[in-house]
Parts: C-alpha cells; structure tokens; sequence
C-alpha cells in the first residue's frame, strides 16, 4: 500500500459481497489528489457500489478503505464532512428553490448563513445562473439541474467529490458545459470521482480505471491504455477488455 | 384477514362488567335484597358500598365507578305502604353509547326486581312499584356530536399527522434525496428532529383549528385546561410522528408505507373506544389497547373537554403516553440507517 499523501483515496483489496454474489472482487486502487478520475465499467460491473462505499452510503465486507485521509470503518462521519456526492438519480429538492437547496445542504454541512450566501453567489456567477437563484427547481431544463446538483455537492468545499454518472441524458453540448464545470473545479484542487458510460469523457480524465465483472481490469491514463492494448479510441479499449 | 378477526370481536356495543357504587341509606331487607342482584349480575361489579351522597359524587369524578345507584332512605317500607318508591341512578356519560347502555342495563335489573316484589306483594300484575330516576353526568343529552367531536378531533390529528409523517421519508427514497442527506455528516437524532418539528408544529395548528371549530360550530367548550390538552397533544403528536416516521423508514415505496399506515390505523381507530366502548371489548383486546396511542388520547380528551378532569385525573394515560413516545422515537432514530 502507498502511504503517500499525494493520494486522496487508498483502496486495497476491497471486496463487497451481496449473500454469494460478489459485487466488488479485490479492488486496490489509489487516487491522487486533484486528480480527475474515470470509475468506467459496463452497467452493473460494480461501479456504483464501490461508490457508495468510499461515500460511506455501504459497508465494505473486507479490505482497506481511505479517503481523505480517514478510515471507511471508524471515521465515517469525517469523511462524509470531506466529501461531496452527486448520485445517478437526480436529487436536489424539486419543490424548492435554487438557493433554498443551496442553504439546506450548506446548513447541514454547519456553513455559516453568510458563507452559504458567498458560496451560492460565487457558484451561481460560475455557472452564469445569477438570475436563477429564487426559481423553483423543477421549472429548470435537466442540464440546469445537473449543473446545480454538481454545485450543491461542493458547497461545502469538500476535498473530493463523486459524480455518479453525472451526464446521463443530457445533450452533448450541455455534457460538455459539465466538463468545463469539472475541470474548473479540479484546477482549483478539487478531486473528481467520475463514473460515466460515455467513452468521450472517459478521455478527459487524468486517469481511468475499467472494471469488469466487479474486478478492475486496466488502471492508467487514457492515452497509456490506448497505446497498451494498441486500440485507437477508447470505445475499442472498453469493448476490447468488456469482451475478455 | 387479521383485522376481520380481531376488529369483529371488539366492535361490540355490549359492555360488561360496569363498576357501580351503591349508596344504601335503607339498609332494610329488601335494599339488599335488590343490591344482591346487582351482585349476581355478570354485567356489574361494586367495588364500593359509599354511606354517603359526597362520598359517591367523588367516586363517579374521579372514574373509580361508572353509575351510582341511591336507595333512599324509607325504601322498604314506602314500596310496602305506598308501593311507589324512586331510586336514584346516575351514570358517566362521558362515552355516551357506553354511559346509555349501562343504564339500560341498571334499569333492566331494577325492573325485574320490581315486577317480582310486585307478584309477591299483591299476587296480581301491576305496574312496577320501584320508579328509578335517572341521570347522565358530563353529557347529560348523551348528545352524540358532544361525545364524537372530541374523539373524531384526535383521529383527524392522528391520520394527518401519521401520514405526513409516514410519507416523507419514504418520499425522499424515491426523489433519490434521502442519498444526498445520508453522504452528509447529518447525525440521525438531527435527521429525525428534522423530520419531527414540523408535522408536530402543523398537528398543534390542527389541534387548534379542531377546538375552536369544536366551541364555534357545536357548541363545546372546553371545561378542563386547555393547557392540559396541549401538553398531553405533545406528548401524543411526538408519539403519532414517530410512528409514521419507522413506517416511512421501513418502507421503500410511498404505497407500501401507505398501506401499512391504513394497517395499523383502521386496527387503532376501531378499537379506540371511538364508536364502540373499550369496556365492551374482550379482555384480550383491551390488552392490545394498551398500544393503542388513540384510545390513551380519545379518553384523555374527551375527559378534559367535557367533564373537566385536571392533571392529576389523567396522569396515568400522560406517563404511558410519554414513554411509549420515547421508546417510539428511540426505534426511529434506531431504525433510519444511513447506509444502504
């Protein structure tokens, strides 16, 4: 195991186990700080658990978890203070509004109304939404929300955060919009978690990991797994190693 | 299934074994003769035998008897004489169908011992002899709206607030919400205190909307504290909510929490004493009445409200109802799990 401080999530030999079924078969993974990771795999390949569990949403059955710094098992709480989360279902309250969404979770998170008041202005003007702030959430278009979603989940300043496939039914241009999001973000240190099925995203990322059948099968960045298994897209990497 | 079997047996309108206080200012042969029918009657206990009027009054205010029977004094001797003699019966009506049937069956008794002293004075059929005067204490029109508005008030609390309670969690499972709150350091006592305060705050505003439409439209005021009913409301409510917040955890689809809701509800509701008496019901249903929050509430208000009981009349129900609301609460906070 790699007891460096560079990296921001340590996983070593996870296993999760639903009765006999092995969701997550050993996973040992690390991912650094600042870094954008792409968490790929076909549907029901184990991605989501794992997520959950390096979100404490799960119970790990064996293995070694860390993230930001604190273990899975008995620093739960510290780690979900150090995190954000955006799941597959979208899930900011629809009935209310834009910054009523912002301040609840800030509330929860214990931010200070002033705080949440400069977060919201400041993430707002970044996602030019300024105008927005008092509409109801279920008035907006998808890509809106998901953007917002996206900027809820790091209201707090979290260290890391987890996109569980993020651009799910969102058209290309916005999907790119939510790229330059995430890369804005990670310029300014933040560390993405990002789960996706779609391959041209998997090429913005710093770094990918493939699992198949709850195992992880390749972990390098895009360009070396393209030049490792002599694919030229990742759409060939993805399909070669789903197939094996 | 269940609740055909178990609700068939409560929702009976026969009551037996009615506490009955017998004020014998005649002590004569045929006082206890007629107080020896009372004895042998299934339907009537007397656990007291008060020498005066004072002593009876209190024992009806303070619910350790249902009826006073007053045998006055001269009792044998004017039936003999005069062979007209009235008895005195007084009956709690607080629970109207109740108080109506146990004076039916308290006049039924005094019938029958009349038409027998009748035979053996005269040895011909007349009209009975003994007159028995008869009262109704608290509700003395046995008004029926008197009686259920009260009652009908606490299940309008209840059914709103077990609903709203019951689906909000579940709710939030579907929307995907509740995934978002679990990846925040939120502790559970937060969540369900999150959950609890305003369903508590819109029941009181219920509550309140509930009495002064009570006073306004029919006419019935509240004789006891109102201070009372409050606090026992709160108590109740917390209670109520807690309930419907382990449904609303335990569930995974509104649906499913709105179906055991209506469960436990329809099985609360029908023996609450709301439409049936709950001394009427069988011993082992009134066992299970005593997880029944409805039946502590309905007793406790219409109490209050209409016979005017103080706090000390109903701290029994207010003990029991705060710590089933504290273990309620306890398998809430217990039963939501922030992971899946």
């Amino acid at each position: 195991m790699i007891h460096d401080t560079q990296y921001i999530i340590e996983v070593e030999n996870l296993v999760k186990k639903f009765g006999s079924f092995v969701a997550n078969d050993n996973l040992t993974f690390s991912v650094k700080k600042g870094e954008i990771f792409g968490f790929l795999g076909a549907n029901g390949a184990g991605k989501t658990t794992a997520m959950k569990i390096l979100c404490g949403l799960s119970h790990p059955t064996s293995g070694k978890v860390k993230v930001a710094g604190y273990d899975i098992y008995t620093q739960k709480e510290k780690i979900k203070q150090s995190i954000g989360y955006m799941s597959q279902k979208f899930s900011l309250y629809e009935e209310l509004t834009v910054y009523e969404n912002f301040r609840f979770y800030g509330g929860i998170y214990g931010m200070t109304r002033l705080d949440i008041q400069e977060q919201t202005t400041q993430l707002l003007s970044r996602l030019g939404l300024s105008q927005y702030r008092n509409r109801i959430i279920n008035t907006l278009p998808l890509g809106w929300k998901q953007k917002l979603a996206f900027s809820v989940a790091v209201i707090h300043r979290p260290a890391i955060v987890f996109l569980d496939e993020p651009t799910g039914g969102v058209d290309p241009i916005t999907r790119r919009q939510f790229w330059d999001l995430i890369y804005d973000n990670a310029s300014r240190g933040l560390t993405v978690f990002v789960t996706t099925h779609y391959m041209d995203e998997a090429e913005y990322c710093n770094r990918l990991s493939i699992m198949v059948d709850g195992k992880i099968k390749a972990l390098d960045t895009p360009q070396g797994m393209k030049s490792g298994m002599g694919c030229a897209t990742m759409q060939d990497v993805f399909v070669a190693l789903a197939r094996n | 299934m269940l609740q055909l079997l178990v609700l068939s047996y409560t929702a009976t309108f026969e009551i037996k074994k009615t506490r009955i206080a017998i004020v014998d200012f005649d002590k004569s042969s045929s006082s206890r003769e007629l107080v020896s029918l009372f004895e042998g009657s299934r339907f009537f206990t007397i656990p007291y035998y008060p020498s005066q009027m004072s002593e009876a009054e209190q024992l009806i205010d303070t619910r350790k008897v249902h009826q006073v029977l007053v045998i006055p004094e001269g009792f044998c001797r004017d039936m003999q004489v005069n062979h007209e003699v009235s008895l005195q019966l007084v009956t709690d009506a607080v629970d109207g169908s109740a108080g109506a049937l146990r004076s039916a069956y308290a006049q039924g008794i005094i019938q029958d011992y009349s038409q027998e002293i009748n035979t053996t004075i005269s040895g011909r059929r007349v009209s009975g002899p003994i007159v028995a005067t008869w009262s109704f204490w608290y509700n003395p029109e046995l008004d029926y709206t008197t009686f259920m508005v009260p009652g009908i008030l606490v299940l309008l609390v209840t059914i709103i607030g077990m609903f709203l309670a019951g689906m909000n969690v579940v709710k939030e499972k579907e929307m995907g919400t509740i995934e978002q709150i679990n990846v925040t350091p939120i502790n559970k006592i937060q969540f369900i205190t999150g959950k609890l305060v305003p369903f508590w705050i819109i029941g009181h505003l219920e509550l309140t909307l509930g009495l002064v439409l009570a006073w306004v439209v029919f006419d019935i005021p509240v004789l006891g504290s109102v201070g009372l009913i409050y606090l026992v409301a709160s108590v109740y409510l917390v209670l109520v909510l807690g309930l419907g917040l382990i449904i609303s955890t335990l569930s995974d689809t509104q649906q499913q929490s709105m179906f055991i809701s209506w469960f436990f509800l329809v099985l609360f509701i029908l023996m609450s004493g709301l439409f049936t008496p709950v001394e009427g019901m069988p011993a082992w249903a009134q066992t299970l009445n005593t997880v029944n929050p409805i039946s502590y509430f309905i007793e406790v208000i219409r109490l209050v409200m209409l016979k005017g009981s103080g706090f000390v009349d109903i701290k029994s129900q207010l003990v029991s109802l705060s710590g089933y609301a504290v273990l309620v609460i306890t398998i809430a906070v217990w039963r939501y799990r922030k992971t899946v």
